[in-house]
């Protein structure tokens, strides 16, 4: 009894191993500025390649990072249907605009060559570049194969998610039917809090709560659902129990101070319970509070199961919360999410 | 919200009633004149704050109302709310049957100024202020210790300086600093504070010249405020994460007006990322929730408003009954009256140590 049988993994991170991968997916000039300008990688801060919790222990092969083989033994022991792949290679960080678009591409080919076109259980989110335009022209670009059912980005980006520079990008994402996830991660742009730098890596980690709050509070008052009615946004490695505090002040103030954003019309709470959904890895919350927390989230279609492999956060398979609506948790939610999904095998 | 009821002392006045947020103001700028040098005096009114923002005045994200202030808390004689003793005594103190208040002045008090000399002056002339102006006339009331936080060594020197007086019930930092608190920079302030026997207050506020997101700089008034929860949750983070609470074991946090639903997710996030990075962390020696149920007070205003109000007792019960301080927020708009703002379905003694008896215990009134 594997216990997943079915399930739609909602986070799973295919391991970039270097550079040297994604050369044979790089535009020319691109792949050749490589050996150039000795480019040494991409990998982020938010991540560190050897740190324990990049990548659990009983996950690194002879001390390197998993590869298909691996993720291919993890959806045989889970007995997931589906694994969504969102790739975490630090693109997102490159300053050059042009650079940032052609090593995003390379990245996004990458995935479909090498994981989507070799297990069909595999799904991914097309990595989206940083300038509005190249984001836009990716979504064109990636959208008719519909192997890709999301667009990514980091939730610390430059500019708050919900800012009008960043509509275009929504307008193609809701003419595509796909959702926008926003996972753990940084950018660098800022300090990882709004105070400034941070002397340690757990402090990255912890700040990453903080950012799905103010990423929520951003799309919600600048008025990105009023205007994308279509656009559902899905928050990946965000946890889960910081949404009720923060929807509970947000709705406060929203009463107090509503004549600033006249275009939302009804409690912040509700928007979100329509627009909105959470990757339950990890789920923050200690079992002996999670029936009240459910509780709190004021409903069962919220969350999404997600493994996160190979990110240690578990030993062994992962549990589910307490109370937890099993099917809809593990299946049901993403299905009706996912439009691209429709044909997944029960 | 604004609307006063009719003056009578509540039921609850008999239960002592303590109010951790009260924001005096002063009447014009000239008002610390008296206390500072002829240099800072010509530094005041020439070039006046220079806070980590833009504006020479008024805010980055315009107030939802004038000077954030309840209408009805301006002066008969027009003058600023908070700004005349009587007119506060009558409207707050007296109205409510309020036994011990506790003085937090905001701005112009110098805090968090990019001229560390200016800081230092302005914090020793506004704690002068309001022991000339407020708390020796009206014996209820208590002051805190305005401090120059980003001069660390300076802010500790005005703490030793007003140690051992009773009239001084705690340090008073802003939350929004120019590095996350934790940070050892930092240190010699709690190093004072615990010396002195005094809790360090953090009231939501001030501009730590960094984005106020994260991810970048919000738009609206609305989300500055909401904003107040992430960066009170970024300094108690890194006051944890740094080892605050190990160093100085003896330390009192209180967070004042920076919401507190949040504090229960924010030990469980930090307990369940613990184990995956304790080997960066050594210097820790308990789980992070411990050192946040054993250090860390709130304040109720503003407290968060669930549809269901159960669940803001479950978050209470997490939070611990013993740690959570009635807060007026006089004269700000989004005031909270103490009849209204502690919710009456709560047993009547747990009520009361809301009402004033934790006050009493982690100040020591």
């Amino acid at each position: 009894m594997r216990g997943f049988e079915g399930a739609i993994d909602a986070d799973l991170h295919p391991m970039v191993p270097g550079l040297d991968a994604l050369r044979p997916h790089l535009e020319p000039f691109w792949a050749d500025s490589i050996d150039q300008r000795g480019l040494e990688g991409f990998e982020s801060q938010s991540y560190p390649p050897t740190a324990p919790r990049t990548v659990r222990a009983d996950w690194r092969p002879q001390g390197r990072f998993p590869g298909l083989a691996e993720m291919q033994a993890w959806l045989d022991q889970t007995g997931a249907a589906i694994g969504i792949l969102n790739p975490i290679y630090g693109v997102q960080l490159i300053f050059n605009p042009d650079m940032n678009r052609a090593f995003t591409a390379g990245l996004n080919n990458w995935v479909r060559a090498e994981w989507l076109e070799r297990d069909t259980r595999l799904r991914a989110s097309i990595v989206l570049p940083n300038e509005t335009e190249h984001a836009v022209a990716e979504i064109e670009r990636l959208a008719p194969d519909r192997r890709f059912v999301q667009a990514m980005r980091l939730v610390m980006g430059e500019i708050p998610h919900g800012r009008r520079t960043h509509w275009p990008i929504y307008a193609a994402l809701e003419k595509h039917g796909l959702p926008l996830c926003l996972h753990a991660g940084s950018a660098y742009r800022h300090p990882v809090t709004s105070l400034g730098w941070v002397s340690w890596y757990m402090e990255d980690v912890a700040a990453q709560q903080q950012a799905f709050q103010s990423a929520v509070a951003s799309l919600i008052t600048e008025g990105v659902f009023v205007q994308f009615p279509g656009l559902r946004v899905v928050l990946a490695e965000s946890g889960v129990s910081w949404l009720p505090a923060f929807l509970w002040r947000m709705s406060k103030g929203w009463k107090g101070v509503r004549f600033e954003i006249p275009w939302q019309a009804e409690p912040p709470a509700e928007t979100v319970r329509r627009h909105i959904r959470l990757t339950a890895q990890p789920f923050d919350a200690p079992d002996e509070a999670a029936a009240q927390l459910l509780g709190h989230l004021g409903s069962q279609e919220l969350m999404l199961w997600a493994s996160d492999f190979p990110h240690w956060n578990y030993d062994g398979l992962p549990s589910l919360p307490p109370g937890v609506d099993r099917e809809k948790f593990l299946r049901g939610n993403a299905a009706a999410l996912y439009h691209r999904l429709e044909r997944v095998p029960a | 919200m604004n609307m006063m009821l009719a003056n009578a002392k509540p039921a609850s006045a008999t239960l002592g009633l303590c109010d951790v947020d009260i924001h005096p103001r002063a009447q014009s700028r000239h008002a610390f004149d008296p206390w500072l040098s002829a240099e800072m005096r010509h530094r005041m009114h020439t070039y006046g704050l220079r806070p980590r923002h833009g504006y020479v005045r008024g805010t980055p994200f315009p107030k939802s109302q004038p000077l954030a202030s309840r209408r009805d808390a301006w002066t008969p004689q027009g003058g600023s709310p908070a700004s005349d003793l009587a007119f506060f005594r009558e409207q707050h103190l007296d109205h409510y049957g309020i036994d011990v208040g506790l003085l937090n002045p905001l701005q112009p008090s110098g805090q968090g100024d990019t001229n560390d000399g200016f800081s230092a002056a302005m914090a020793h002339a506004v704690n002068e202020w309001q022991l000339a102006e407020w708390v020796v006339p009206e014996p209820r009331l208590r002051a805190s210790i305005v401090v120059p936080y980003e001069d660390p060594e300076a802010s500790a020197r005005e703490i030793r300086k007003r140690a051992g007086n009773p009239r001084f019930s705690q340090v008073l930092l802003m939350s929004r600093t120019s590095m996350p608190l934790g940070n050892p920079r930092y240190w010699p302030i709690y190093e004072a504070a615990q010396e002195a026997g005094l809790p360090v207050g953090i009231h939501a506020f001030g501009y730590s010249g960094w984005a106020m997101t994260n991810g970048g700089w919000p738009s609206f008034y609305i989300e500055e405020v909401s904003e107040h929860a992430t960066s009170c949750q970024s300094l108690l983070i890194s006051m944890v994460v740094e080892g605050v609470f190990e160093r100085f074991p003896r330390l009192k946090i209180v967070l004042i007006e920076c919401g507190m639903a949040w504090l229960p997710s924010v030990a469980w996030r930090l307990d369940k990322i613990y184990p995956s990075l304790r080997c960066e962390v050594p210097h820790l020696k308990r789980k992070p929730s411990e050192y946040i149920r054993d250090h860390v007070w709130v304040s109720t205003q503003p407290i968060e408003e669930p549809e269901r109000p159960e669940h803001l007792r479950d978050t209470m019960e997490w939070i611990g009954w013993d740690k959570i301080l009635y807060a007026s927020d006089y004269p700000h708009w989004d005031f909270d009256d103490p009849r209204l703002s502690i919710p009456n379905w709560l047993p009547a003694e747990t009520r009361a140590a809301i009402y004033g008896g934790n006050a009493r215990a982690v100040y020591g009134w």
